[in-house]
């Protein structure tokens, strides 16, 4: 495990490219907390954006766990190009020539996932601990600790994320490509999405359907936390609009996410294993 | 004497091709081999396959009798296959650190074989800065890492220039040598010739020879001779008891002996009959020679 670690922080600390995106990763999840500048002090009009209780516990989690997944594009970036690369260099041949089994080659990615996934997490948590304790209008140890699942809904969102990239990676083996085609997969479920409503027979629910979707699945792990916030339902209030919200991390929806990453797992390691090089 | 490796009946299959046939071997320690065999003949394909890369359609393979998996096995095996791969980004150290962890062999090893190929000096430099020529060397290096028991080439010539082909000859002469086993595959016969002590060859994924090189080289080789008085010389050579055939080659004349016989036995036995010699060669029929010959008898 160890050895299988080092091997791949040994390809991404000697890459450049990896190093800068993953520094800006990280530069960019701190930036969550440029939110608490943002203010506005128009004569009488004052309004501070960390006042209005985005950062209170344990809503401060929520939010932040939405917020910090906008940018789990850069990590992909880095996985889908660091996958591609073995196989333009061919260094993945050179790799299992040299010894290393195609499932420990597999496993150094993941490896590599779950460290991304649990170190951004980690990040998140004292980044909105930080945040919340500067801010909140609650400090009790009670309320603090309370809501924890978001986080844990956005470790298991990035797991996903990244072993779907992960896959793609692998089947496509063009760093371009895999993104590319990351994209036409994303339309692709709203495609889905769309002909479903408008076609399917009474009997399919074509929200329950779409809920299967890897990435909508992934997207409802982690609601939007929006509509929670009271000053926005205030505002929605006063214009005669009342709001659903949604915004609980469901546990079925934690199963199907769970099942997408280890179906990726799976089809990666099929595709390693019986691919010749 | 220790079985390294044992193929039994490989096949490998690219759709309706056969690019690997039944093929049956085995490589015993301290010998040097080589696959010899026309492009496409199914040298890469076999050496893919024992190396854990490309999948057999049928057949086994076992490394060190069985004793442990491929993967496991080829941590003691050392190989380079085509051009050299590792990546672009990272010095030649970083690159053999990450081998030295693949392979789980201590790193100590590293300045050693970069000495080795004369590549100590540029170490830190990055892999994609360099020649051919020095890509190959640092391949060797890196298959040498783990002092391993047996080194896999696959055209560790291909495509570098007569002095990086010299150099890459000397090291591998230089750990022939030293008693490691080697499988060479190339398609260049006075490469095979030069190290190897055995001799598989293939024609469209089929075995068509395999065993010692003397051995393939089946005649007594010829002698090659000149003589102030030519005419002399060809009647004392028709009637030497041993000589079964001349031939008269340019201004030499070819002498073919029905049994082994030595340069002194013939050069004594000459000049007792009086003949001054001004040009005599032993000669074996190159290996080319037999190759060109063996393949020729295998066509259809």
């Amino acid at each position: 495990m160890k050895r299988l670690f080092l091997i791949e922080f040994d390809k991404l600390r000697t890459n450049r490219s990896s190093r800068i995106l993953i520094g800006a990763y990280f530069i960019l999840l701190t930036s969550i907390a440029l939110i608490a500048a943002i203010k506005f002090d128009i004569g009488p009009i004052k309004f501070h954006l960390a006042e209005q209780g985005i950062f209170n516990f344990p809503y401060v989690w929520h939010f932040n766990a939405f917020i910090g997944a906008w940018f789990k594009i850069f990590l992909a970036v880095v996985i889908v190009s660091m996958t591609a690369n073995e196989y333009s260099n061919k260094t993945i041949k050179q790799n299992l020539i040299d010894g290393l089994s195609k499932r420990e080659f597999l496993h150094s990615k993941w490896i590599m996932i779950f460290a991304f996934a649990g170190i951004s997490t980690l990040f998140i948590f004292v980044v909105s601990l930080i945040l919340g304790l500067m801010y909140s209008n609650y400090t009790e140890l009670g309320i603090i600790f309370s809501d924890f699942e978001y986080l844990l809904a956005y470790f298991l969102k990035l797991v996903a994320f990244f072993g779907f990239c992960l896959f793609l990676g692998t089947v496509i083996k063009r760093s371009a490509f895999a993104l590319g085609f990351l994209g036409v997969w994303q339309m692709f479920e709203g495609i889905c999405y769309g002909l479903l409503k408008w076609k399917s027979p009474s009997w399919i629910d074509a929200d329950q359907v779409f809920r299967l979707f890897p990435l909508n699945a992934m997207s409802n792990l982690v609601p939007e936390p929006f509509t929670r916030l009271s000053a926005v339902r205030n505002l929605a209030e006063q214009v005669g609009e009342v709001m659903q919200t949604n915004s609980a991390v469901r546990f079925w929806n934690i199963v199907i996410v769970v099942l997408w990453s280890y179906i990726f797992y799976l089809l990666t390691y099929r595709l390693l294993k019986r691919r010749d090089l | 004497m220790s079985t390294i490796l044992t193929v039994t009946d490989l096949t490998k299959k690219f759709g309706h091709l056969t690019a690997v046939n039944s093929l049956s071997f085995s490589i015993n320690k301290g010998n040097v081999y080589g696959i010899l065999g026309p492009n496409g003949s199914g040298k890469s394909t076999t050496l893919g396959m024992i190396l854990n890369v490309v999948n057999p359609s049928s057949g086994t393979f076992s490394w060190f009798d069985g004793a442990k998996n491929t993967h496991q096995a080829l941590k003691r095996v050392g190989a380079i296959i085509e051009r050299p791969n590792f990546y672009p980004y990272m010095t030649a150290a970083q690159n053999l650190r990450l081998v030295c962890r693949i392979k789980e062999v201590p790193k100590s090893k590293i300045e050693e074989k970069l000495e080795l190929v004369d590549l100590l000096d540029r170490k830190n430099d990055t892999f994609k800065t360099y020649s051919l020529g020095m890509k190959q060397r640092l391949a060797i290096a890196s298959a040498l890492l783990n002092d391993p028991e047996i080194l896999i080439l696959d055209e560790p010539t291909n495509g570098l220039d007569p002095q990086g082909i010299a150099q890459v000859r000397g090291i591998i002469q230089k750990i022939a040598a030293q008693g490691a086993t080697i499988l060479l595959a190339s398609h260049l016969l006075d490469e095979v010739e030069k190290v190897c002590s055995h001799v598989l060859v293939l024609q469209k994924g089929k075995r068509i020879y395999f065993g010692k090189v003397t051995a393939l080289t089946t005649d007594h080789g010829y002698f090659e001779l000149n003589a102030t008085d030519l005419n002399a010389l060809q009647k004392v050579l028709e009637s030497h008891q041993d000589i079964e055939k001349i031939e008269v080659y340019n201004t030499h004349i070819l002498a073919y002996p029905s049994k082994s016989m030595t340069a002194t036995e013939l050069s004594k036995s000459l000049s007792e009959q009086g003949i001054i010699i001004t040009h005599f060669a032993q000669k074996h029929k190159s290996l080319e020679e037999q190759f060109l010959s063996l393949t020729k008898n295998q066509q259809p």
